[in-house]
């Protein structure tokens, strides 16, 4: 029983010297950047990447999200009692609601949060970030600012684009299978939308997208060691964005709606 | 000129340096010699501030670097230039982004400008027309002289070697050294050399610091080592040439 206390704190004690750490590292980036003119330059290059080079894995996802979740809503509702527009508007509110937020910020996590995470480690391991400082810049705020900056616009322009897609999914979806007409999974979308839950999304969206560079900059930031251990960061970057996505999913339900 | 004022650094129960004092006089090239972990790299990172000593001060020309404030440290560092051990190029960038960086960060250059001085030092450092080039596709020798020629960028008061002839052939090492002297005598800067190759002592050397667990072992002038009278450093000595 003792042992199992003391794995308990011992894993408590890591988790608040971590977040300690994590704290830290958010409170450094902030000082007065050396060459403005650069780091929007930078942060332009990573909404490039970040956002256009993101775009192609959510549409995929997001236009397969909406046609499966339209196929098993109609599944599971097939009655006369229930209009067909009811799945539409179930498709449109949880795509907004759930489905484009969470799903794509957690696809996103994967893509984007393991690049800047191994990105980052590997400037560390080789010597590169120490270069950088002794130049006299401030090496947490020259790589990351602009990752969190591009994010922080990025990601919620493809969260609005996943829901659209979503949507898109789901119309095709329905008129492939003869399930209902994109009229009718219209008129359910409409009847049921309400503009908070937009908003709702985009708060996700920024939430979400600040967990994912901000969690795998400081694990690409704090790597030591060689290549092992870049690849460790990259997982654990993954890892704690996608749990942090989790959690912060709750929250924001339990809090917000 | 930079001086070492008792410098201590432990990590945990480990104490790596123990209790160091040198100078590292203008106009020179200052080498710390010493075998393999017994705290030079260390010395060297709490001199350029990658770590902070546990104790003691590192004085740059009167101006104490271990306790100044964030800016005034930023101010330092802009006349500090470092060669690394694996030269530490920004991959991603080419030759002359690597080079024009600093300039880029720290002054008011127009590009054309900025081209003629990525131009003038990668002149100094025989490296001309692989303005282009990205780090992966030139060779070690290569990379070392673009590090020099980037560290050279702004102007520089002090520069740090670590190891800068690590990995190459004896005839790209002793261009490295001779570029490293003619720079700091033309250029009239501190030199601090990290290194276990007798040969760039005795080649390029004006004074030497023999660093031994962790302690200031011996320092004086290259000319004086071979008579210093220190069984360690001449066991050091050589074994070194043995090799």
């Amino acid at each position: 029983m003792k042992k199992i206390v003391g794995l308990i704190f011992t894993a408590e004690m890591n988790f608040f010297n971590q977040f300690g750490k994590y704290v830290l590292f958010i409170m450094g980036m902030f000082s007065k950047p050396e060459k403005l003119g650069v780091y929007i330059d930078r942060t332009i290059t990573e909404m490039n990447n970040i956002g256009i080079g993101s775009l192609a894995i959510v549409v995929i996802i997001a236009v397969f999200q909406g046609a499966v979740t339209t196929l098993q809503i109609a599944y599971q509702l097939i009655s006369p009692l229930i209009s067909k527009p009811v799945i539409g508007s179930i498709v449109s509110d949880s795509s907004m609601l759930e489905l484009a937020p969470t799903i794509t910020c957690l696809v996103l996590a994967g893509k984007v949060g393991s690049h800047i995470a191994s990105e980052i480690g590997t400037m560390r391991v080789s010597e590169q970030i120490d270069a950088l400082e002794v130049m006299g810049i401030n090496s947490s705020g020259y790589l990351a600012l602009p990752k969190i900056i591009a994010g922080l616009i990025m990601i919620p322009c493809l969260v609005i684009i996943s829901i659209f897609l979503s949507n898109a999914g789901g119309i095709l979806a329905g008129e492939a299978s003869g399930i209902l007409t994109s009229e009718e999974y219209l008129q359910g979308a409409r009847a049921s939308f309400l503009p908070y839950n937009l908003f709702f999304a985009l708060i996700k969206a920024f939430t979400y997208a600040f967990i994912i560079t901000t969690v795998s900059s400081f694990h690409g930031y704090t790597t030591r060691g060689g290549a092992l251990e870049v690849g460790a960061s990259s997982t654990k970057a993954v890892v704690y964005s996608a749990v942090a996505i989790l959690f912060s999913d709750y929250l924001l339900a339990q809090l917000l709606l | 000129m930079i001086e070492l004022k008792d410098i201590h650094k432990s990590f945990g129960d480990v104490e790596i340096l123990k209790g160091i004092n040198a100078k590292f006089e203008t106009g020179k090239v200052n080498l710390v010699i010493g075998s393999s972990g017994h705290g030079k790299s260390i010395m060297m990172k709490c001199m350029v501030g990658l770590e902070t000593p546990t104790s003691g001060s590192v004085i740059y020309d009167n101006r104490d670097f271990t306790h100044l404030e964030y800016r005034q440290l930023r101010e330092v560092r802009k006349e500090i230039g470092m060669l690394f051990q694996g030269t530490a190029l920004f991959d991603s960038l080419t030759v002359e982004q690597n080079v024009e960086f600093t300039l880029k960060m720290f002054t008011n250059m127009t590009p054309a400008e900025r081209k003629d001085r990525v131009d003038f030092c990668l002149e100094q450092v025989d490296m001309p027309g692989i303005n282009q080039k990205f780090p992966s596709e030139i060779s070690g020798g290569m990379k070392k002289r673009v590090g020099i020629a980037r560290a050279i960028a702004l102007d520089i008061k002090y520069l740090f070697c670590d190891e800068p002839n690590s990995g190459l052939d004896p005839v790209t090492s002793r261009l490295i050294d001779e570029l490293l002297k003619s720079i700091t005598e033309e250029f009239k800067i501190t030199t601090i050399i990290n290194t276990h190759d007798m040969k760039t002592v005795f080649d390029i050397g004006d004074d030497v610091i023999f660093i031994y667990e962790g302690n200031n072992e011996w320092s004086g002038k290259v000319k004086d080592i071979k008579t210093s009278g220190n069984e360690i450093l001449t066991r050091f000595i050589e074994a070194s040439q043995f090799h």
